[in-house]
């Protein structure tokens, strides 16, 4: 069970994360469909810092990880922002396209970082085992990943600027009414990038935490498995707010945990049933929840639409 | 040397192709209640625009005090002081009252909002000026004459002198533009100075000092409307003297058109259905009203009734036969025409040609599609450019202009030659003349008139105070999604038509 508990709240962070850089990119009215590709950008500047940063300090290795994932995060997001809020492009493209390059790109670029110091090696891999401890704390039995503490700063972090602050305001005025703040002086297209800039240090955070939630070793060609996607679902059954985001993301992350902890419960083992349904769970899950809820979600309404000042 | 709180001087403003400001001069006095009326497409907007430096005029200078300034943009003329009531309000609907006023000029602390000082702000200001309105509440939770306080508060706030209202009546109750009326003299007592567009003549003679007339990008002139008339001032604007009054015989209604038994629709919105229980008829020759506050349950009952929405129960008869579960095309077959509220989302496909807006419900007839299953474009072109020519479609390049490009009262006009000339029983007209131009109401009703001349059946839905009491031979009232009064247009007054309208009175009313 304790097991179970781990890999629960490792999931949820990620999903936390992710679903959070959603929440601020659409609250500003652009919709981060490439979360994905993000996550993947941000996964890999983090194994690479990994792979080259050989200090002993744990806390040194983390904040390097962390700053290199978030920088990687934000550059990839800059692409939606420069396609979408500079040029007007159609969002959900742009974000599909994030997505397919991201994977691709990432495995392309540790292919050849791989083959350039081992000519023999063609893998798309990186290796962080020494790293990955640096990131968890041992008690009694329960790894602790200092992502969990992220996570839930980071919760109550973007609660605190989306409600409290003059930011917040303008960036959620953005995302829903954005003829209404041009009119009162506030600069739509900064908002908006502020927004998708944000969303890409929170996606790109996602991506390192989830390839350092179970193993010392990504192949990445294997992107994130849906991840980036099962975070929007996350957003959107949280109701774009940080709080609600938190708990699905705990559902959501519990389903995707006993995937990986299945064999250590005896009545789910006693079911019999094969481990892919359980690798399904998660999936299915989001597919059965948004049916449900999806109808009474109330999405920042300008959400999607390119802000342009000559339309009024 | 009279003083003046905001002058614009011999502006001139050129787009490809027109001139939309021709050498206009508007100059508004410190205190006073200024007019600006004109047509739409008069060039107010577009003045307006210069104002708050959306545009640069090629010609012209604004003077502030007396003093030449620069607007280069809106940030420059609210430093100016100068703020506008947009005709559609520029309110984040679920934000509060509060967060709506200050955003933009949020006090704050370290970043963190400061809301204390700002609703103590906002409160003394709303009981200086009379603008009741809980500083804590939800936008897309009260009423749009609150909303509208809110837009003034938001002005107020920043303390503005000069305050712009854009069409501030058009989505008001009689009840909230007699407030408002008061709000505004209020305002100009307290040394404000207001520029109140509109088109709406007896407003401007209540509320206006004077008033500053524009035709077709021309300024005409400024009057004080203690010197002048509803009939001058109509005159300036047109260009021409204007039938207010529609004339009409007296109606001949014949065989019942269309019967409606204890209709009730849904609501999208709430819970509680939009329509509840509502019997009528409508006979040949005939016009009937619905009258009644926006949001009533108006749409929802049109939406019924043409088959955009399903029934939750009730009939509805067409000619003695039964419609209500038929499909739309066949409704329309058997005889009902449909000009629709919102003429952008279901009257029209903006981006096709007029040609193909005008064959929607009949291109599948033989004349429009041979039997193979192509469309025959000859056909379509010259049926196209008969309706152009009979009802005044005006447009670019004719049959073949993308409607999107066209004005509204010419879109409008496009569905009304569609709907007209597919010879319905029964003409449903929902709120045909919104935001058109004076000449444009008036070819409309004329054109409604027409059509219950020749023995049809029309079914007119209006918020226009004005139109309901001059063009239908019967006024239902619908108020919270029920028929509450039914009044003769003749005998009634505007006065006891709004406390129908505003649920104070009710009778029984049996179809």
């Amino acid at each position: 069970m304790l097991l179970l508990l781990q890999y629960t709240l490792i999931f949820t962070s990620v999903l936390v994360l992710v679903a959070l850089g959603g929440c601020i990119s659409e609250h500003s009215g652009v919709i981060n469909l490439g979360l994905e590709g993000i996550m993947v950008m941000g996964a890999l500047g983090g194994a690479l810092m990994m792979r080259a940063f050989g200090t002993e300090s744990a806390l040194l290795m983390v904040l390097a990880v962390i700053l290199s994932a978030v920088v990687f995060g934000m550059a990839y997001s800059a692409l939606l922002g420069v396609a979408c809020i500079n040029f007007k492009a159609d969002q959900t493209l742009v974000g599909t396209a994030l997505n397919l390059l991201g994977t691709a790109a990432a495995t392309v670029l540790v292919k050849a970082i791989n083959t350039a110091s081992n000519p023999d090696n063609h893998s798309s891999e990186i290796e962080y085992v020494r790293a990955r401890k640096m990131f968890i704390v041992n008690i009694n039995g329960f790894e602790f990943n200092w992502f969990m503490l992220i996570a839930v700063l980071a919760v109550i972090g973007v609660a605190i600027m989306l409600y409290k602050t003059r930011f917040g305001l303008r960036l959620m005025a953005c995302g829903e009414h954005p003829q209404a703040a041009d009119s009162v002086g506030i600069n739509v297209y900064k908002m908006r990038w502020a927004g998708v800039l944000l969303s890409g240090a929170l996606g790109g955070l996602g991506g390192i935490c989830y390839i350092l939630a179970g193993v010392s070793l990504w192949k990445f060609e294997n992107g994130v498995a849906g991840f980036g996607f099962l975070a929007l679902a996350v957003m959107i059954f949280g109701q774009w707010n940080p709080v609600r985001i938190s708990l699905a993301a705990l559902l959501f992350g519990l389903f995707r945990a006993l995937s990986n902890t299945y064999v250590g419960i005896p009545f789910l083992v006693s079911l019999n049933l094969p481990s892919n349904v359980y690798n399904m769970m998660p999936y299915i899950v989001s597919l059965v929840v948004l049916a449900f809820t999806s109808k009474t979600s109330r999405a920042p309404k300008a959400e999607g639409i390119p802000y342009d000042k000559s339309t009024r | 040397m009279e003083e003046y709180a905001i002058e614009m001087l011999h502006i001139t403003k050129r787009f490809p192709g027109i001139i939309a400001n021709d050498d206009i001069t508007l100059q508004l006095r410190k205190g006073e209640i200024h007019a600006l009326l004109g047509e739409n497409g008069a060039g107010k907007s577009t003045l307006m625009s210069v104002l708050f430096g959306l545009y640069q005029p090629e010609e012209g200078i604004i003077k502030k005090d007396g003093k030449a300034v620069k607007v280069n943009n809106p940030n420059d003329a609210n430093a100016l002081g100068i703020g506008m009531v947009h005709q559609h309000f520029k309110l984040v609907e679920c934000f509060t009252v509060l967060d709506n006023i200050i955003m933009g000029v949020e006090p704050t602390h370290l970043g963190f909002l400061q809301k204390g000082e700002a609703r103590q702000k906002v409160k003394m200001l709303s009981e200086k000026y009379g603008l009741y309105v809980d500083p804590d509440a939800r936008i897309e939770d009260i009423t749009v004459g609150m909303q509208q306080r809110t837009e003034i508060l938001k002005m107020l706030y920043r303390d503005n002198e000069i305050l712009i209202f854009d069409e501030p009546t058009a989505v008001l109750t009689p009840q909230e533009i007699s407030e408002l009326m008061q709000i505004m003299k209020n305002l100009a007592a307290e040394g404000k100075s207001i520029l109140f567009i509109s088109h709406k003549l007896n407003e401007i003679m209540e509320v206006a000092d004077r008033c500053s007339v524009l035709r077709k990008g021309k300024y005409i002139g400024t009057v004080n409307t203690a010197d002048t008339t509803i009939e001058e001032l109509s005159a300036m604007m047109v260009g021409r003297n204007v039938n207010f009054h529609v004339e009409k015989k007296p109606s001949v209604p014949g065989d019942v058109i269309l019967d409606i038994e204890h209709m009730t629709v849904a609501s999208k919105v709430h819970k509680n259905n939009a329509v509840k229980d509502v019997s009528l008829k409508v006979r040949a020759g005939e016009i009937v009203c619905i009258a009644g506050i926006d949001g009533n349950g108006q749409s929802e009952f049109v939406y019924g009734l043409s088959g955009l929405e399903p029934l939750v129960s009730g009939k509805i008869t067409l000619d003695g036969k039964d419609i209500t579960k038929t499909s739309i095309r066949q409704k329309s077959l058997l005889g009902m025409s449909h000009i629709p509220e919102d003429r952008h989302k279901h009257g029209l496909v903006l981006d096709y040609t007029l040609e193909d807006n005008m064959i929607l419900q009949t291109y599948f007839k033989p004349e429009f599609t041979n039997k193979a299953g192509f469309l025959r474009r000859k056909n379509i072109r010259e049926y196209a450019n008969r309706l152009i020519e009979q009802y005044d479609v005006r447009s670019g390049q004719g049959p073949i202009t993308i409607t999107r490009s066209m004005s509204g009262g010419n879109q409008q006009k496009a569905i009304i030659a569609r709907e007209i000339d597919k010879q319905p029983d029964l003409l449903i007209a929902v709120q045909p003349t919104r935001g058109l131009d004076v000449g444009a109401i008036e070819y409309i009703h004329k054109q409604l008139v027409a059509q219950r001349d020749a023995g049809k059946a029309v079914l007119l839905v209006s918020l226009e105070l004005d139109e309901v009491m001059d063009v239908p031979d019967r006024i239902l009232v619908m108020y919270e999604g029920e028929i509450v009064g039914e009044l003769d247009p003749k005998t009634t007054t505007q006065e006891e038509l709004g406390l129908y309208m505003a649920g104070a009175k009710r009778m029984e009313v049996t179809a």
